[in-house]
């Protein structure tokens, strides 16, 4: 299903968590809503659910605007953190629930209900009670449970948060399979960068309830729109060397120059950031005006890639570098730069150049 | 004091406390009276308990101190027990074995129902039995019903004023029952309700004290359970009953039961509004048989019995759903 958001806005009171947001999802689509902590994610997401009603904007599915149509008719299917699973029912009493509300016959609704338990690989233990379950065990019948009314719109709002680090991993394609598999619409809401990365066809960007980019994980690492995009995304973190841009050239202060062709889009005199991923580093033979000339400050054995702890005027960033060149603590490297991983933002907006 | 000492010395005591305590009881059941056999026992306890915590300190008090422990529940278990027993069994003793001293431990004749004969034919108890029943049942599955509706709506509905209507509800619980009964006793008469088992039900088909209790049970229900039920077209009234009563079964067994327990054993209420004999309740019909057989204590004995057994045989088999509702918090709210 298409879902279209438009000038989307929410307040508490005074508060606005959701401000003029505005993304288009296409149809079997698994798009991931991240952002940091308390930027509006689930109230996005509770919006497109009808639980929260909007304060402004539209939300349509499939051209038809459902903004304020009561949730059960707007055919979605929710998943919660802590899978919400009725603990009085067992898994196949929680799997019918939904259609047993919807007066499915029982000899219908039971063998959807298997086939569900199928899909998400819980068909062997439908008799037990969610207690009796591990966390990502109840998590998979917490899709059975939200798929089985074959819902338009799966919504999945940080569901792999409780689990620990390895069935994170494993529940992650899980997902990714399920949908593959059902091919449903999904929106699935994270913190974690990296889950956002690895299992979305788009991710949907967020920061205090605005809107930062829509684009495919690879677009988003490649080409951030701006410094939180940026700084949000990669892991290390993106290195940003603050510094004034005139003539073309960056100075980061008394001997720190380096002219780009990046600089020439630079007003004069603008403060900037040069943001450079630690990846994109290239290690020259001799100094030039569009290297950078810095002092190794540590160095950490990564395998076949060493981190490097180097400074660059008076500020320290981290680079991988191969191990090859034997960097030691106190020399002296001219880095060239690769132009995919290193952005320019002005210093104060954020904005790129 | 080393740790090792304070070990010994605890297991000693605790030991030899609850030896002395279970021989001094003994002596006393075989019949030695005196100042020494009354306080032997509670010397014991008092040297158990002082044991254990001494022992409670060091690290080895696995199967000692379990031993112990089980030995000081049987002894308290007695101790709760034991007027229980002396009601039954002087129940069926006659007169004579009554008035004898030293009491005697057990009745000759296990058989001699002719207390509870008497007592059933001098006053109506199978009518007081039944009237209690109504009254309990009525107020109880009243009371259960407002609650339930009651805490749903004040823990899941959102209204304007919520929050200040339960405050104001949870601040009448501080004004006390006796100051109530003036203000009920006069609707109760201007209804035209008085003298009849109405009035016994009437007054009590709501509690703001379950109300808050399960009203505190129903918030720790995850906001997500009613989420996902809506979402799927589960209406408010379904989710109440398929879901968070179900839920909440363990603290509605307890309030049931507290509430059943109350209203049973209710006496004041059906004193001040109850004349005619025939809508008199259990606990109030006790009352009046007792003051018209005046001393016989063995007649006395056996009505009470009758009145008690119910409930104790309730207790008895609710045993689980009690222990289960108390112990997971459901009056802990
Ligand atoms: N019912 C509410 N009343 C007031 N503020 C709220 C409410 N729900 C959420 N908020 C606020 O809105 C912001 C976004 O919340 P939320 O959507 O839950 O964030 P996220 O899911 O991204 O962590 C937060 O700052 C939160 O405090
Ligand atoms: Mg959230």
């Amino acid at each position: 299903m298409r879902v279209v958001m438009e000038n989307l806005s929410k307040k508490f009171g005074h508060f606005t968590a959701v401000d003029d947001f505005s993304v288009t999802l296409e149809d079997g689509e698994l798009v991931c809503l991240l952002g940091p902590s308390g930027c509006g994610k689930s109230t996005v997401l509770n919006m497109l659910a009808g639980i929260l009603p909007v304060s402004g904007g539209k939300i349509y599915f499939d051209g038809e605007d459902v903004t304020d149509i009561a949730p059960e008719q707007r055919g979605i299917g929710l998943v919660f953190q802590n899978y919400a699973l009725y603990p009085h029912m067992t898994v196949m009493g929680n799997i019918c629930f939904p259609l047993e509300i919807q007066k499915v016959p029982k000899a219908e609704r039971e063998a959807r209900a298997e086939e569900m338990a199928r899909l998400v690989h819980m068909d062997n233990m439908l008799g037990r009670k969610p207690k009796q379950l591990s966390g990502g065990q109840q998590q998979r019948v917490a899709i059975a449970r939200a798929l089985v009314k074959k819902p338009r719109l799966l919504l999945l709002d940080e569901p792999l948060s409780n689990l620990d680090a390895r069935l994170r991993l494993e529940m992650r394609e899980e997902i990714r399979r399920i949908q593959q598999e059902t091919k449903v619409t999904t929106i699935f809401v994270t913190h974690d960068q990296e889950e956002a990365m690895s299992i979305s066809d788009h991710i949907v960007l967020m920061k205090d309830g605005v809107l930062q980019q829509h684009a495919q994980p690879q677009a988003l690492y490649n080409d951030p729109h701006n410094q939180f995009v940026a700084d949000f995304l990669g892991n290390p973190p993106i290195n940003n060397i603050p510094g004034t841009v005139s003539g073309g050239v960056f100075s980061a202060g008394p001997g720190a120059q380096l002219r780009l062709d990046d600089f020439r889009r630079v007003p004069e005199g603008a403060k900037v950031n040069l943001s450079i991923r630690a990846e994109s580093f290239v290690v020259e033979d001799a100094p030039a005006p569009d290297r950078m000339s810095c002092l190794v400050e540590n160095v950490y054995q990564m395998g076949k890639e060493e981190m490097a702890q180097l400074s660059f005027g008076a500020h320290s960033f981290r680079a991988y570098i191969s191990s090859d060149y034997g960097l030691r603590r106190g020399d002296t490297v001219h880095l060239g730069l690769r132009s995919r991983g290193t952005f320019v933002f002005d210093l104060e907006t954020g904005a790129r150049y | 004091m080393s740790k090792v000492t304070k070990n010994r010395l605890g297991t000693g005591l605790y030991i030899f406390g609850a030896l002395l305590t279970a021989f001094s009881l003994i002596a006393l059941a075989a019949g030695r009276r005196g100042a020494l056999s009354l306080a032997l026992p509670c010397i014991g306890l008092v040297l158990t308990v002082l044991g254990l915590y001494l022992n409670h300190s060091y690290h080895t008090r696995q199967g000692t101190a379990r031993v112990s422990l089980y030995l000081l529940l049987v002894v308290g278990a007695l101790i709760m027990v034991f007027p229980f027993y002396w009601m039954i069994s002087s129940a069926f003793k006659t007169s004579a074995e009554m008035s004898i001293y030293p009491p005697t431990w057990a009745p000759r004749n296990w058989l001699n129902f002719e207390n509870f004969r008497i007592a059933l034919n001098t006053a109506p108890f199978e009518k007081y039995f039944l009237n209690s029943v109504m009254v309990t049942s009525a107020s109880v599955a009243a009371t259960a019903i407002t609650t339930i509706l009651a805490a749903f709506a004040f823990s899941r509905l959102s209204f304007p004023g919520r929050e200040v209507i339960f405050s104001l509800l949870l601040s009448m619980m501080m004004v006390p029952f006796e100051m109530l009964v003036i203000t009920n006793y006069q609707t109760i008469v201007r209804v035209g309700l008085n003298d009849t088992r109405f009035a016994l039900v009437i007054p009590f088909t709501s509690s703001i004290f379950y109300t808050y209790i399960l009203r505190n049970f129903f918030q720790t229900i995850p906001d997500g359970l009613y989420w996902s039920a809506r979402v799927d077209g589960c209406t408010n009234w379904r989710y109440l009953w398929k879901v968070m009563v179900p839920i909440a079964r363990p603290s509605l067994v307890t309030i049931i039961l507290l509430n059943g327990l109350a209203s049973w054993n209710s006496f004041m209420w059906p004193l001040l509004v109850i004349k005619t004999d025939a809508n008199r309740t259990l606990p109030f019909g006790l009352y009046t048989f007792t003051t018209e057989v005046g001393s016989n204590n063995e007649q006395m004995l056996a009505a009470s019995t009758v009145v008690v057994l119910p409930m104790i045989l309730l207790f008895l088999f609710a045993r689980k759903q009690i222990i289960n509702g108390v112990a997971r918090g459901g009056i802990k709210g």
